[in-house]
């Protein structure tokens, strides 16, 4: 039977560059980075040419990337860091990964509302930085749910008007397979990356912190990437993060223009073949990214529907789930003022650097039979 | 077939997968998260899922967890609380085999496909001469749990295979550790799953009804002791009553919320020549002949008949051959021919 992986924003398949790279470096790269002999330098230098790669793929200094365990541990970085070295609450926007959501609600920080087509609202904002001093301000730059992405220049201009000092945050990980980083996240002061995101491996993730960025350190011991995250590094991790981030960059436009058709046409054989479907995400290429749409059939348990795609050989998600596996109300959805009917039927289909023409043909065949076998059911 | 089955990550629950499997059915395992808010165990915990999801990956079966949390406090935890309130005991358990068991998650698996659900219950499915089904009692008599699934008709019982009921504990578990399950030599689930022991049951209801302070009088009217909430009282309770020791034992024989009253007495004033039922159900119609009649999970049987009033078919007295002890409103009167359930209702006053 055909299959069709349709969940990359859950976690995408290796980059074969990024194997390829990590291979030597745990074969033989066994070094510690930290040490003063031979093997340490060259271990050493394998961490920094990553480092360098990882730099001008955001458009950052070298000296500016904090390799970190993944995108979890660089967003709890940015906004414990930042908040224990101004003393300044934090704020964030209500549709964030719960990595930012839970880590700001950990230290006082509140939630700033979206508008319904997913952008946040800047009068609630200039509003909320009136209120107290605020030291960070975290939007991140596309959504892990809907693929909306954010207006990060705007968001900046607020605060450069409001609280010049606040910093912006912005995390990046979904955004990254798509958009171009040196230029979307230009407005922020810290950058959230992971590497399984982009066709590296998982455990490994960065946060940009460009210099002079108020951050005292979460995890403290040997003083490793430059005292803001002790640890010995991974290695062979960030030497595979950093090759599928330069494919990544390399290939982005084409990889674009491709995923970007193969969307539409699931889009739109969807679209054409379940009744009453609602697409959530918006048709407007600008206004996303091109590999992640979420539709949503109202009425129906996603958790029915995900069930039925697995048993069809079709990868799809409901967003956001809990450590049991189970679904969750999501809150991307209910800041967005998506009705509960609608966000109960929601799915998530995300497509990838290698989803093929055939994947999408065999999900337009899956997904219509599982919605219309659920509908029988019910009716 | 393609059986569903719910694993709650205990041993029973375990071993039906197994066996399913072993006899050659399409088996996909299940795990319920029914309760947001703590737990010790039962159906809900992480750890519990953990388990479920280690077994199945152990029998190469396909596990996957339904989210069923709205439902459970919809219709096990709300009308809990609200029974109390009312004055009556509730069985949350059989509420959720009734609701959500055995009918959002039976309903759930129809939709995808499901020819039968499964769970590993201690007790049986047995098919009698006409076709219709009983439930009858697992061949472990101290584990049976025909009890709580009485609430089972005719429509789910065709569609529900109970796969370790002909099988006592030790045989479970001697399975379980021949399949080298990690459940093996887990306890047996307690209580109820959603009300932790640290937290308890008073503090639980009490963040959700209004509790009465009581006074405890016995059956003369002379007051003898007080109850902090009249609501966590049931009938045939003899602790927590504030009472002197040293006299015989009382116990709770009656309770009148409208005055926030406990009436105490010796153990024949428990005893009562008739027992008044509501939301009676037959498995395949009356029985006019004598039954056995059990009032709670793992009680003994007394024998009786049951008067039923062609007016009302939902409500009923249950006659005793013999005096018996009153029991609780809302308790679970469950009706028996031998091991098999033929009816049950719930008590009233």
């Amino acid at each position: 039977m055909p299959d069709a992986y349709l969940d990359h924003a859950a976690t995408t398949p290796m980059r074969p560059e990024a194997l390829a790279a990590m291979v030597p470096v745990l074969q033989d790269g066994f070094g510690n980075p930290s040490g003063a002999h031979r093997w340490a330098r060259e271990a050493r230098r394998m961490l920094d040419d990553a480092r360098d790669v990882v730099a001008a793929a955001v458009g950052a200094e070298p000296s500016e990337v904090v390799f970190t365990s993944g995108g979890t541990e660089a967003d709890n970085l940015a906004v414990a860091g930042v908040t224990e070295a101004t003393g300044r609450r934090p704020l964030c926007s209500a549709v964030e990964h719960h990595a930012v959501l839970r880590a700001i609600e950990a230290v006082g920080g509140t939630t700033v509302p979206v508008h319904p087509d997913g952008s946040l609202d800047l009068d609630a904002l200039r509003a909320q930085l009136h209120e107290a001093p605020v030291g960070l301000v975290s939007v991140m730059l596309a959504n892990n749910e809907t693929g909306i992405v954010a207006d990060l220049d705007a968001v900046g201009a607020v605060l450069a008007e409001v609280t010049p000092g606040a910093v912006l945050h912005t995390d990046a990980v979904a955004a990254a397979p798509w958009l171009d980083l040196p230029d979307r996240c230009r407005p922020a002061a810290l950058v959230t990356l992971s590497g399984h995101k982009v066709g590296g491996p998982k455990g490994i993730g960065a946060l940009v912190v460009r210099a002079g960025t108020p951050l005292v350190a979460r995890q403290v011991g040997g003083g490793q990437e430059r005292e803001r995250r002790s640890g010995t590094p991974d290695v062979a991790g960030a030497v595979g993060f950093a090759a599928a981030l330069a494919v990544t960059v390399a290939e982005r436009g084409a990889t674009v223009r491709r995923v970007e058709s193969l969307r539409d046409r699931l889009v739109a054989g969807l679209r054409a073949t379940v009744p009453g479907l609602v697409v959530v995400s918006p048709d407007d290429p600008a206004a996303r990214t091109a590999g992640t749409a979420l539709v949503a059939v109202p009425g129906l348990s996603r958790e029915a529907l995900v069930f039925l795609l697995d048993q069809g050989g079709v990868a799809a998600s409901w967003g956001s789930s809990c450590a049991s596996g189970a679904t969750e109300p999501s809150h991307v959805l209910g800041a967005m003022g998506v009705a509960p009917e609608a966000a109960e039927g929601s799915l998530r289909l995300s497509l990838g650097w290698c989803t093929t023409a055939e994947e999408v043909d065999h999900a337009l065949a899956v997904i219509p039979a599982a919605v219309a076998q659920l509908r029988a059911a019910a009716a | 077939m393609r059986v569903l089955v719910m694993m709650s990550g205990g041993v029973d629950s375990s071993v039906a997968a197994a066996l399913l499997r072993d006899q050659g059915h399409d088996v996909v395992g299940v795990t319920l998260k029914l309760w947001g808010g703590e737990s010790d165990s039962g159906c809900c915990s992480v750890s519990d899922v953990d388990d479920a999801r280690r077994v199945a990956d152990r029998l190469g079966i396909d596990h996957h967890t339904f989210n069923f949390a709205d439902e459970f406090t919809t219709h096990v935890v709300g009308p809990y609380a609200a029974d109390h309130a009312a004055g009556r005991t509730p069985n949350p358990c059989i509420e959720c085999n009734r609701h959500l068991k055995f009918d959002a998650v039976d309903e759930r698996a129809r939709a995808l496909g499901f020819d039968a659900v499964a769970t590993g219950h201690h007790a049986r499915i047995v098919e009698r001469p006409d076709g219709t089904f009983r439930v009858a009692r697992g061949a472990d008599r101290a584990k049976d749990q025909s009890y709580v699934l009485h609430v089972l008709d005719q429509e789910r019982l065709a569609r529900t295979i109970l796969p370790i009921g002909h099988l006592t504990k030790d045989e479970v578990r001697s399975l379980a550790a021949g399949l080298d399950l990690r459940t093996a030599t887990k306890p047996d689930s307690q209580d109820v799953c959603f009300i932790t022991r640290r937290e308890g049951r008073g503090t639980f209801l009490g963040d959700r009804i209004p509790l009465t302070p009581g006074r405890v009088v016995d059956t003369a009217g002379a007051t003898v002791g007080s109850v902090a909430a009249v609501e966590l009282v049931t009938i045939g309770q003899r602790k927590g009553l504030g009472l002197p020791g040293g006299t015989a034992p009382r116990y709770v024989v009656d309770v009148d919320r409208t005055t926030s009253t406990v009436t105490v007495g010796g153990p024949s004033d428990l005893l009562v020549a008739e027992q008044p039922v509501d939301r009676l159900a037959w498995a395949d119609g009356p029985v006019d002949g004598p039954v056995e009649v059990q009032t709670s999970a793992h009680g003994s049987t007394a024998a009786a008949t049951v008067r039923t009033a062609p007016a009302d078919p939902g409500r009923a007295v249950v006659v005793w051959q013999e005096p018996h002890r009153r029991v609780a409103p809302g308790q679970s009167v469950v009706l028996y021919q031998g091991d098999e359930v033929v009816g049950g209702a719930t008590a009233t006053d």
